[in-house]
């Protein structure tokens, strides 16, 4: 975020020697916003995205997104943790996991009622109806 | 045809839709890809169930030449099934992402379906005949007594009625690391290539134990990793030839005659960009969700978010043509990334005579632009303009400022209802066009 703002500063004090007809009253980056917003409506989604994600990661489409990506069907389950956590349990209910079911790792334990059953369809496609 | 020359333009009318009329859409039933066989007569769908749905074209009614036949139902199977692989706590999804026919060799059909991890080659034959007359069996498949045989007869084939079988013949599995995104079927009709998020390999159709790893773009420290593949084909001629887009925008073209592991592309297409112009967005919105080659092999066509752009294989350094899709949305990629649509993967088609090319957009919105002409076309894919023979209304966008009557503005668009998949029938002007769960088929008006 850092590295950004400072970019954005540089640009802007080079348009403030080269125009001379900057208002005193908004600083040189604002100008150029605004200036980005006309000519740009890229560039102003892309400053209310930062608005409101001020923490927003320096290298977009980079490793994050794709690592992401690369990541998609991991589902965690330990059948260690199960096992030892139900039998430390004993006659207690079995240990369940956290309502939100889409974050499995940590402290909760999840449970194989809690993984998403994935059954093959038994059920012929609706198209061929 | 499209595209004979000046003059009228195709008018495009509802033939078909087929699908559940209901609002409320199971999971299972959201269509993956869509694809004509090399004839036409044929089209499959794949979907997230991990089935597959052939419609055959009826023939046509010499008499009543209205329209041309109709696409009924020929045969459905289930394809993938869920797998979770246990070693890396991975589920495996059975949805379909590609299918890719093969040319056709003798009575049955051959087909290549994939899911993220798989690919399966079936075969769909037409059992119309059985044997009847058998001297040791019952007609219904009992064991008959052989002291009761008291003469012999020849056993005969009668006709039946139609059964379509589908078979699993071939699967090539355990050779992706990742998600594979692109399968596509070599001219020589021996070969194919499927594509991951990383890497593609060569296969051959008759072997399912090996494969050759043609292109490995994973950097040694994962932490490196700037761009993924996207997509891959074969070129529709020449058979040593492919392409693969990126994340980032590009196409490399490869040919193996150069060497075993073609890293090192023999072309590289990328449109130089404006440098100023680049905001947090520019690379998500370039990155390319289809490649297709046109079918005389001179051209290939991109898809990225915003735009469709036709590359000339002789010129490496920019575009011949860019066509804009819905450049109304440039003003809402903050919202579209928000809701995760700017993720969204388009797919774009060729029509037969390479003139015409089109891709889907939201809203069930899918658009046309004519090559030639230079026009475009918006349609809606809706259940509201089904009589046949009706022709569809052009639609529009208004991007801002005052909106006319018939017109819909950007905000009142439905990002839910988005068509990614069309298809082309090789040889007619007949579409098929996917909305989530429904399979649209227009066709254009036939006096």
């Amino acid at each position: 975020m850092k590295c950004q703002k400072k970019k954005y500063r540089r640009r802007g004090d080079r348009r403030s020697t080269m125009s001379a007809e900057v208002p005193e009253a908004a600083s040189a980056e604002e100008q150029k916003e605004m200036e980005d917003k006309v000519t740009s409506p890229e560039k102003a989604e892309e400053a209310k995205l930062k608005a409101r994600y001020p923490h927003l990661g320096q290298k977009p489409g980079g490793s994050d997104f794709l690592r992401k990506r690369l990541q998609k069907g991991q589902k965690y389950f330990d059948s260690g943790d199960y096992n030892m956590a139900k039998a430390k349990m004993k006659n207690k209910q079995l240990p369940a996991a956290a309502p939100d079911k889409t974050e499995v790792t940590g402290d909760y334990i999840p449970t194989p009622q809690d993984l998403p059953q994935r059954k093959p369809s038994l059920v012929a496609s609706k198209l061929a109806g | 045809m499209a595209g004979a020359g000046g003059g009228n333009d195709i008018q495009w009318c509802f033939s078909q839709v087929k699908g559940a009329v209901d609002d409320d859409v199971a999971e299972a039933d959201i269509i993956s890809t869509v694809e004509f066989n090399y004839s036409g007569e044929l089209l499959a769908t794949g979907d997230k169930g991990g089935r597959v749905v052939i419609f055959q074209q009826e023939q046509e009614n010499k008499i009543q030449s209205h329209s041309r036949g109709e696409y009924n139902v020929y045969s459905t199977f289930q394809s993938h099934e869920p797998e979770f692989d246990y070693l890396k706590s991975l589920e495996i999804e059975e949805k379909i992402n590609k299918i890719r026919w093969l040319p056709q060799k003798n009575a049955a059909q051959f087909l290549l379906s994939t899911n993220d991890k798989t690919i399966k080659l079936w075969k769909i034959s037409e059992r119309d005949k059985r044997p009847e007359g058998y001297n040791l069996k019952e007609e219904d498949g009992r064991y008959r007594d052989p002291t009761t045989v008291t003469t012999l007869r020849v056993p005969v084939f009668r006709p039946m009625d139609l059964m379509v079988e589908a078979s699993p013949r071939r699967i090539f599995a355990n050779a992706h690391t990742y998600h594979i995104n692109s399968i596509s079927i070599n001219s020589d009709y021996e070969t194919y290539l499927s594509a991951d998020d990383l890497r593609i390999n060569l296969w051959h159709l008759e072997i399912t134990d090996r494969s050759f790893n043609i292109v490995d773009i994973k950097p040694a420290n994962m932490e490196e990793l700037t761009e993924v593949i996207t997509a891959a084909e074969f070129h529709p001629n020449s058979c040593n030839t492919f392409v693969y887009s990126s994340s980032k925008g590009t196409i490399r073209l490869c040919d193996m005659r150069a060497a075993a592991l073609c890293d090192r592309h023999s072309k590289l297409f990328e449109e130089p960009e404006d440098p100023s112009n680049r905001s947090f967005f520019s690379e998500i919105i370039s990155s390319i969700s289809d490649v297709k080659f046109s079918h005389s092999g001179r051209y290939m066509m991109t898809r990225d978010y915003l735009s469709v752009k036709i590359w000339d294989l002789n010129m490496e350094n920019r575009p011949v043509e860019t066509y804009q899709v819905h450049e109304y949305l440039r003003s809402k990629l903050c919202s579209l990334y928000e809701n995760d649509c700017i993720f969204d993967k388009f797919e774009c088609c060729w029509n037969g005579s390479d003139s015409v090319v089109m891709t889907g957009s939201y809203n069930n919105f899918f658009r046309m632009f004519d090559r030639n002409t230079k026009r475009d076309i918006t349609l809606e894919a809706s259940r509201e303009n089904n009589k046949p023979r009706t022709v569809l209304k052009p639609r529009k966008v208004c991007a801002s400022g005052k909106r006319k009557k018939d017109e819909i503005s950007v905000d009142s668009l439905d990002f839910n209802k988005k068509i990614l998949h069309t298809a082309w029938h090789p040889k007619e002007n007949i579409i098929a066009v996917a909305t989530t769960n429904n399979l649209y088929i227009f066709q254009d008006k036939v006096n």
